[in-house]
C-alpha cells in the first residue's frame, strides 16, 4: 500500500460507528472487585468482561454482571473466537456471544486477531498468524459473519506477538488497515501489544503507530507486561497483564491520544491482581491523560 | 506457494504446543532470522501454564491434598493428554476425575478422584440455570393417597456424587475449611450439591439417599424411588429423605406421575 495517502490525524475523517461513551477510563472486572465498586457508588467509568466467562446457565456471574451492568457500560471482550484461525468459526460459540451482546447490551464489544482452536483442541491462548492476502481474506469473513450474527461493528484488537512467519507478506499496520477498510469493523488499539510486539521483532512502535488507522481506533487497551530474554540474550517482553502499565507504555498512550483525540480506554489487570484500589489509580492515571487530550481538542475547535 | 500453504500455519503451529519434545515450527521466526526456540516455548508455557491454572481453579480441595507441585506434574499430564475441547473453560476437566483414578502416583489418596468429582460437580451447579427450588410447603398441599404417585423435577444444579471414602467430608475440609481432627477415609460417603439460590450447597446424603435421589432424577415416583432406595439401604428414611432433599433446594417442582 502507498505510504503517502495514510491519513496521520483524526480530525478529518469521521467514525462510521459512535462512540457511546466517550474519553473515559475503565478497567478489568473481576468478581472480587464487586462488593469495593458498589460501595462507591456510580463513577464515571466502565469495566471490561472476558465474554467466555460469563457463557454458564446461570448462577453467581450472571448476577454479578447484572448488577455491574445497572450503574456501569460494558464492554464485551471475546477471548476466543478464533477469528484469525484458518477454520470456520465454532457457530455455537458465535451464538453465544450473540447471546451476551444481546442481553447485556454492552458499550463496546471486541475480539482478536488470533486464533486459540486448531482441530477439536482449544490452546486457552492468543495465537499468531500469518499476514498474507490468503489470511487476511479469511479474516475479513469471519469478522463479516460475526458483524452480522451480533448486528453491529467489531473492535479487532491488534496481538502481541513472539514469533513472525516466514510467508507473511505485508506488515501488521497493514494488515489491520485492510481488515478495516474491507469489514467496516472498529479496532481496539492495545498500546501495549505495540509496546511488546515492537521490542519483540525489533520496529520501531512509533512507526506502527504512523502505519495504524487511528480514525477506526473505538478502544484502547493498556497493560503490564514482563521481561524475559530470547535465544541471543536479549529483551523478549511478555504480554503478562501482571502489573502496573510501564512508564514508555504511557507515554506512547500519550502520543496516541494527542493524534486521536480521546476514546474510552481500559486498563487490563489478568494475573497477580491487586486490590480495587491500585488498579483504580491506573484507570485514574489514564483519565488525567484523557482529560489533558479533551482539554487539547476544546482548544482546536476554538 | 501451494495452494494449501496459507492454511497449514495452524496444523504446523499447534501441535508442538503440547509436545515439550516437539521441534519449534519451521514456518516461524524471530526477527532478522534470530532464533523462534525461547520465542515459540512463550506460546507453550502460556498453554500449558494457564490449562494448569484452569484445573487448579476447578480442583481447589484436590490440590491442597496433593500439594501444589503434586497438583502441577499431575495436571500437566492430563492437559497433555485431554486438552480442551471447548473455549469454555468452566466446562474443562470433566476426565480429570477418571484420570486422577488412574494415576499411579495418586494410588495413595484412593479418596482423591471422588474429591476431584464433587469439585466438577461444585462448579457446574455453580453455573447451572436459575430456577427458584420448590417449595418446603408444596409436599404438605399433596393429597395423602397421592404422594406414592409423586413425580419430582430436579433442579438443573443438582448432582449426586457416591464415594466408598469419606469424600465429602475431606472435601469440606479442604476446600471451605471445615474443622475436622481426625477422618476416618474409609467411611462411606454420598453427597448432593445443588444451588437453590447464590450460594452451592455440598451435602452428605443420609444412607439410601443418593439411589433415592437417582432414582427420582430418572423420573421415578416417589413410591418407585423409595422401593429401590430400602433395597438398597435397611436405614433408608423416606420421610427425613424427602424433606431434607426439598429444604436442600434439590427440586423445583412436582406433579402426580402417570397413573399405572
Amino acid at each position: 500500500m502507498d505510504a503517502e495517502i495514510r491519513p496521520r490525524t483524526s480530525a478529518a475523517i469521521p467514525l462510521r460507528f459512535s462512540l457511546p461513551i466517550g474519553g473515559v477510563a475503565g478497567t478489568s472486572f473481576k468478581p472480587e472487585y464487586l462488593a469495593a465498586i458498589l460501595d462507591e457508588g456510580p463513577q464515571r467509568g466502565f469495566f471490561e468482561v472476558h465474554a467466555e466467562n460469563y457463557m454458564g446457565a446461570g448462577g453467581p456471574p450472571h448476577r454479578m454482571l447484572e448488577r455491574l451492568r445497572r450503574d456501569y457500560p460494558l464492554s464485551l471482550h471475546g477471548v476466543c473466537m478464533s477469528i484469525g484461525g484458518p477454520a470456520p468459526l465454532d457457530r455455537a460459540h458465535l451464538a453465544r456471544f450473540r447471546g451476551l451482546v444481546a442481553r447485556y447490551q454492552p458499550a463496546l464489544v471486541s475480539e482478536h486477531l488470533a486464533w486459540s482452536t486448531h482441530e477439536t483442541s482449544f490452546f486457552n491462548d492468543l495465537l499468531p498468524l500469518p499476514y498474507t492476502e490468503a489470511t487476511l481474506a479469511r479474516v475479513c469473513d469471519h469478522i463479516d459473519e460475526v458483524q452480522e450474527v451480533i448486528r453491529r461493528p467489531l473492535l479487532l484488537e491488534n496481538p502481541s506477538t513472539y514469533v513472525s512467519f516466514r510467508n507473511s507478506t505485508m506488515s501488521e499496520a497493514d494488515f489491520i488497515r485492510a481488515v478495516a477498510e474491507r469489514t467496516g469493523c472498529g479496532l481496539l488499539l492495545d498500546v501495549n501489544n505495540v509496546f511488546v510486539s515492537a521490542t519483540n521483532h525489533g520496529f520501531s512502535a512509533l512507526q506502527y503507530l504512523a502505519d495504524f488507522p487511528l480514525t477506526r481506533v473505538g478502544e484502547i487497551h493498556l497493560a503490564g507486561h514482563a521481561e524475559q530474554s530470547d535465544d541471543e540474550g536479549e529483551l523478549l517482553l511478555i504480554d503478562s497483564h501482571d502489573g502496573p502499565v510501564a512508564d514508555a507504555v504511557w507515554k506512547l498512550f500519550e502520543i496516541v491520544i494527542a493524534r486521536r483525540g480521546p476514546v474510552p480506554t481500559l486498563v487490563e489487570w489478568d494475573s497477580n491482581i491487586p486490590d480495587w484500589p491500585v488498579l483504580k489509580a491506573e484507570a485514574a492515571a489514564a483519565q488525567a491523560i484523557l482529560n489533558r487530550g479533551c482539554a487539547m481538542e476544546d482548544r482546536h475547535a476554538a | 506457494m501451494q495452494p494449501e500453504a496459507h492454511t497449514s500455519y495452524a496444523a504446523a503451529f499447534a501441535p508442538p504446543l503440547l509436545d515439550p519434545d516437539g521441534d519449534v515450527p519451521a514456518a516461524v521466526t524471530g526477527p532478522n532470522g534470530k532464533s523462534a526456540v525461547k520465542r515459540y516455548d512463550v506460546y507453550r508455557n502460556n498453554v500449558t501454564v494457564s490449562l494448569i491454572e484452569a484445573l487448579a481453579a476447578i480442583y481447589p480441595a484436590v490440590q491442597r491434598l496433593t500439594g501444589p507441585d503434586f497438583f502441577r506434574a499431575m495436571a500437566r499430564f492430563h492437559i497433555r493428554e485431554t486438552p480442551p475441547t471447548s473455549p469454555l473453560l468452566f466446562d474443562y476437566g470433566r476426565d480429570f476425575p477418571g484420570f486422577i483414578a488412574r494415576y499411579e502416583h495418586a494410588r495413595s489418596l484412593p479418596w482423591l478422584a471422588d474429591v476431584a468429582r464433587i469439585e466438577r460437580a461444585w462448579l457446574d451447579a455453580y453455573h447451572a440455570a436459575d430456577h427458584p427450588p420448590l417449595s418446603p410447603t408444596a409436599l404438605a398441599a399433596v393429597a395423602p393417597d397421592r404422594l406414592a404417585n409423586l413425580v419430582f423435577t430436579v433442579h438443573p444444579a443438582t448432582r449426586v456424587v457416591r464415594s466408598s471414602f469419606a469424600a465429602v467430608t475431606i472435601f469440606a475440609a479442604n476446600r471451605i475449611g471445615e474443622s475436622s481432627d481426625r477422618i476416618d477415609a474409609s467411611t462411606p460417603e454420598d453427597a448432593l450439591i445443588t444451588r437453590p439460590e447464590f450460594d452451592v450447597v455440598v451435602q452428605r446424603l443420609p444412607p439410601g439417599g443418593a439411589v433415592f435421589l437417582t432414582c427420582l432424577m430418572s423420573g421415578c415416583t416417589l413410591a418407585e424411588a423409595a422401593a429401590a432406595a430400602t433395597e438398597a439401604s435397611q436405614d433408608f428414611e423416606l420421610a427425613t429423605n424427602i424433606a431434607g432433599l426439598i429444604e436442600a433446594g434439590a427440586f423445583t417442582s412436582l406433579r402426580p406421575g402417570d397413573q399405572k
